[in-house]
């Protein structure tokens, strides 16, 4: 699905990113962990084409991304949210979507100021998905409000939604619950698993433990920039250079 | 996909039927004149808010396409080229050049573009002062021949030599540019231009080639300056290098910004107002800019969304009051 | 030979002028992230106020020269309270829009007080000399001279003083500085405050050369953005080095290709440098 070969990233003389490889598989929830300051977002940006890698490779099943612009990347299936909630908080709730979905569309200048018949049906076509998304991720009734009046919980669902709108086959999310309480973690947690049953493979970053041990298949740990452990919940709880990253605590799950 | 409200759009029809027949009671040739100077003036700032407000890049080059226009047109039809080509020919010249400036200009970012595009403006004035050979220095060009008649089948010929006709051309390309900038700013690829203003980032995160969007923004932009400074060239028959000068940018930017920034309305508003205050502060001379100056600190300050935006806040407070009354 | 030496050191009396506007300049973006489009404008205004203490109050030089300073370092501390400090949080280009109003503003005062002709105030220093066979003016020796004193003070009062170490860590890291308790506005109105007194000063000590005019600031003021750009937002030597090399290119440009086009040199350099490197040559790395 999506491989991550020998990412390396080097800020001067610091490396953030050392020599980091794995490969998500189709379908699953695949998150990567760490402590603080372990290269986390680093290794996102550089997968989602914010940051250029200084070494190593990022692959899309045979195609590879790396050193592709953003907007190139998500057209090839990858879409992501950012670790702050981003969004376009001018604007309206579908609005919001309905940029998300642009690219689909063959909505450029000369459609645009013609109005022709294409227009009409990309149209269409992008407020229908948009109202569609909305409803997956249980904001359809907020569809005209700006979003300086949402919660912080539907702020967070409608980055996500921004995310799923132009239908992607891996969703890349970073830290989907910063910020929010139990209650509201639950309910996201229970809409990265309704993702995944549509058959959208989700990459996410987590601080969470115990959200991450009951909703992953598979976990990549990084520290200090190096993957010290890859393995399903159940191997990285028991894993002991895991532990040890952890102030040699245990692992709650 | 916004519907607005009927008492929106009777005022808007009731404007432009205000409009059409202006040249019924306009008092006098110098006030009329000056009134053509404003539809002028309105397409081009129209433009400018497309680049500046909607799509947020402080592009300070305005003046100078609006320049390229009226030195393009003055040029070829003194040359004995009809105005119906030579218009059209130098708004595509800017476009090209906007298209050579925006391409290195576009990759740097908000001080920066701002700076480059002064910096381009001021070359462009500079040249437009000493290329005498074409530009004519500092004393410009004089005796530009004025819209040549158009047979139309059906109406027949129709000249421009007159005022009214004149502005009746000036207004028809101003309702064109509103027209084509309404399509292209109420759709999902107008929604593209704010999500860059809004947040940059995020806009190249969720798919959009963020530097095209730009491009054909600010050359849009420029074609459009380019039209209305043909057209003045055409009109008032004679350029000299303050029709591409940054003082004439800044001018631009008063009536955007005075007007609302980032509104259709707000433009036009604008470009029309102050021209004509500036008029009735006549008595004032220089002192007249002195007030302008300050007052574009004031409202960008207080009221950063201008005269439009303002009207409609008053408007959401009046609803609002009207809500609490009527629960009361 | 002599018109390249006579031409070098026109380059050097220029970049001199040059280097301390854009060392203000450079200081306030660096700091305040703010684009100071009126900074010309201060300048174009020092110039005029020498006029009025020498020429309409009959000031000698020196004394009119500290009084210029004093007047437009308060102007500085003022714009800074007025125009710029309420816009703080708000989109850049808002900041942008007050300046060019604050420019406006200034640009029509002097063009109401004085008038649009030129203003010449009587050369205090007329006297001329050869060196290596060209003409040397006193009065042009004493704006390099004074320039760099300028730059050298400065530099004492930056890295010897708590509050020119204080301007230089904000400039170098606003938030990090907020983070160690620094007083932000203060350090900001004290920087517009040396700002705007410099380029008052540098204005003073080329004004009896020069005819004044209300649009010179214009000019001056985008040259000093190219230098802060190229030379790196924020960075002192970036600016003062970028001030002379403009100076002397202009020079050399302006006597051996064209002096029309001398200003054309400047901004044609700005837009291809950023063209091949869009943060500027020493600029930092945008996050």
């Amino acid at each position: 699905m999506l491989s991550v070969k020998s990412l390396t990233k080097q800020f001067g003389g610091l490396t953030a990113v050392r020599d980091v490889s794995f490969d998500i598989r189709p379908g699953e929830v695949f998150a990567v962990i760490g402590p603080n300051g372990a290269g986390k977002s680093t290794l996102f940006n550089m997968m989602t084409g914010t940051l250029k890698p200084t070494w190593g490779k990022v692959f899309i099943g045979e195609d590879e991304i790396s050193g592709r612009r953003p907007y190139q990347i998500v057209a090839r299936g990858v879409a992501r949210i950012f670790q702050t909630t981003s969004l376009f908080d001018q604007l309206r709730v579908i609005d919001n979507m309905m940029i998300a979905y642009k690219w689909r569309t063959g909505l450029g200048f000369w459609n645009t100021l013609l109005h022709t018949p294409g227009w009409k049906k990309y149209q269409a076509e992008a407020f229908m998905n948009a109202m569609e998304t909305l409803a997956f991720v249980g904001l359809a009734e907020k569809s005209e409000q700006l979003i300086p009046t949402l919660s912080q919980e539907e702020q967070k669902r409608l980055a996500i939604g921004i995310a799923l709108v132009s239908k992607p086959k891996i969703v890349l999310l970073d830290e989907p619950t910063g910020g929010l309480i139990q209650e509201e973690t639950d309910r996201i947690t229970r809409l990265i698993e309704k993702i995944r049953e549509q058959g959208i493979t989700v990459c996410l970053i987590e601080h969470k433990m115990q959200m991450i041990m009951g909703l992953a298949n598979r976990i990549a740990v990084l520290n200090y920039g190096e993957k010290i452990a890859e393995g399903t919940p159940d191997e990285i709880k028991n894993n002991q250079a895991v532990i040890e990253a952890y102030l040699g605590g245990e692992i709650h799950a | 996909m916004i519907t607005k409200p009927i008492h929106t759009r009777l005022m808007y029809l009731a404007l432009f039927i205000a409009a059409l027949l202006l040249p019924l009671y306009v008092p006098d040739d110098y006030i009329f004149q000056i009134v053509i100077m404003s539809v002028l003036y309105a397409i081009a700032t129209s433009a400018m808010n497309l680049i500046i407000g909607f799509t947020g890049q402080a592009s300070l080059a305005h003046g100078a396409f609006f320049g390229i226009g009226a030195y393009g047109v003055a040029i070829l039809t003194k040359a004995g080229i009809s105005f119906w080509v030579a218009l059209p020919v130098s708004a595509l010249i800017a476009a090209l050049v906007g298209v050579l400036v925006g391409i290195p200009a576009l990759r740097t970012r908000g001080h920066y573009f701002a700076i480059v595009t002064l910096c381009f403006g001021v070359i462009m004035w500079i040249l437009a002062g000493n290329w005498i050979e074409l530009t004519g220095g500092h004393n410009g060009i004089f005796g530009i021949p004025q819209p040549t008649p158009v047979r139309l089948p059906w109406l027949g010929e129709i000249e421009f030599f007159s005022q009214t006709a004149q502005y009746y051309l000036a207004l028809g390309f101003l309702l064109l540019t509103l027209f084509g900038l309404h399509r292209l700013i109420f759709s999902v690829f107008g929604l593209t231009f704010m999500a860059i203003r809004n947040n940059e980032p995020l806009a190249d995160a969720v798919g959009i080639n963020t530097f095209t969007t730009k491009l054909i923004a600010f050359v849009s932009a420029n074609f459009i300056a380019a039209l209305a400074g043909g057209l003045y060239a055409s009109m008032i028959g004679a350029v000299s290098p303050s029709a591409a000068s940054h003082m004439l940018t800044f001018n631009f930017l008063i009536f955007v910004i005075l007007g609302g920034i980032a509104t259709l309305s707000g433009a036009v508003i604008g470009a029309f107002a102050i021209p004509i205050i500036m008029e009735f502060l006549q008595f004032l001379g220089d002192y007249r800019m002195l007030f302008f100056g300050a007052l574009l600190v004031v409202v960008i300050i207080f009221f950063p969304q201008g005269l439009v935006g303002g009207l409609r806040r008053l408007n959401q407070r009046i609803a609002v009051w009207r809500q609490n009354k009527v629960s009361e | 030979m002599e018109l390249f030496l006579q031409q070098v050191f026109n380059g050097i009396m220029f970049g001199s002028t040059y280097a301390i506007v854009a060392l203000g300049l450079t200081l306030v973006m660096g700091i305040l992230n703010i684009p100071n489009f009126a900074h010309g404008h201060l300048y174009m205004l020092g110039g005029y106020i020498t006029f009025f203490f020498i020429g309409t109050l009959g000031l000698g030089f020196w004394p009119s020269l500290v009084l210029t300073l004093i007047v437009l370092g308060l102007l500085g501390v003022l714009m800074e309270r007025i125009v710029y400090r309420p816009l703080t949080d708000q989109p850049h280009i808002n900041a942008f829009i007050a300046a060019i109003g604050a420019l406006i503003f200034l640009e029509s005062l002097a063009l109401v007080v004085w008038g649009p002709q030129g203003l010449r105030i009587p050369n205090p220093y007329p006297q001329n000399f050869e060196l290596l066979g060209i003409t040397i003016g006193l009065q042009r020796l004493l704006v390099i001279i004074g320039a760099i004193t300028l730059i050298f003070g400065l530099h004492v009062f930056m890295k010897h003083t708590i509050l020119g170490t204080t301007i230089e860590a904000v400039a170098q890291n606003r938030e990090g500085a907020m983070l160690n308790g620094i007083n932000v506005n203060r350090v900001s109105a004290v920087t517009f405050a040396i700002s705007s007194a410099t380029a008052a000063v540098a204005a003073s000590f080329l004004s009896p050369i020069f005819m004044l005019s209300p649009s010179m600031g214009a000019i001056l003021g985008m040259k000093a953005f190219i230098i802060v750009i190229l030379g790196g937002m924020g960075s002192i030597p970036g600016a003062i080095l970028g001030g002379y090399i403009l100076g002397v290119i202009e020079a050399l440009g302006g006597g051996y290709i064209s002096a029309a086009y001398k200003d054309v040199f400047a901004f044609g350099a700005l837009i291809i440098i950023l063209t091949v490197k869009p943060t500027g040559i020493f600029g930092k790395k945008e996050a």
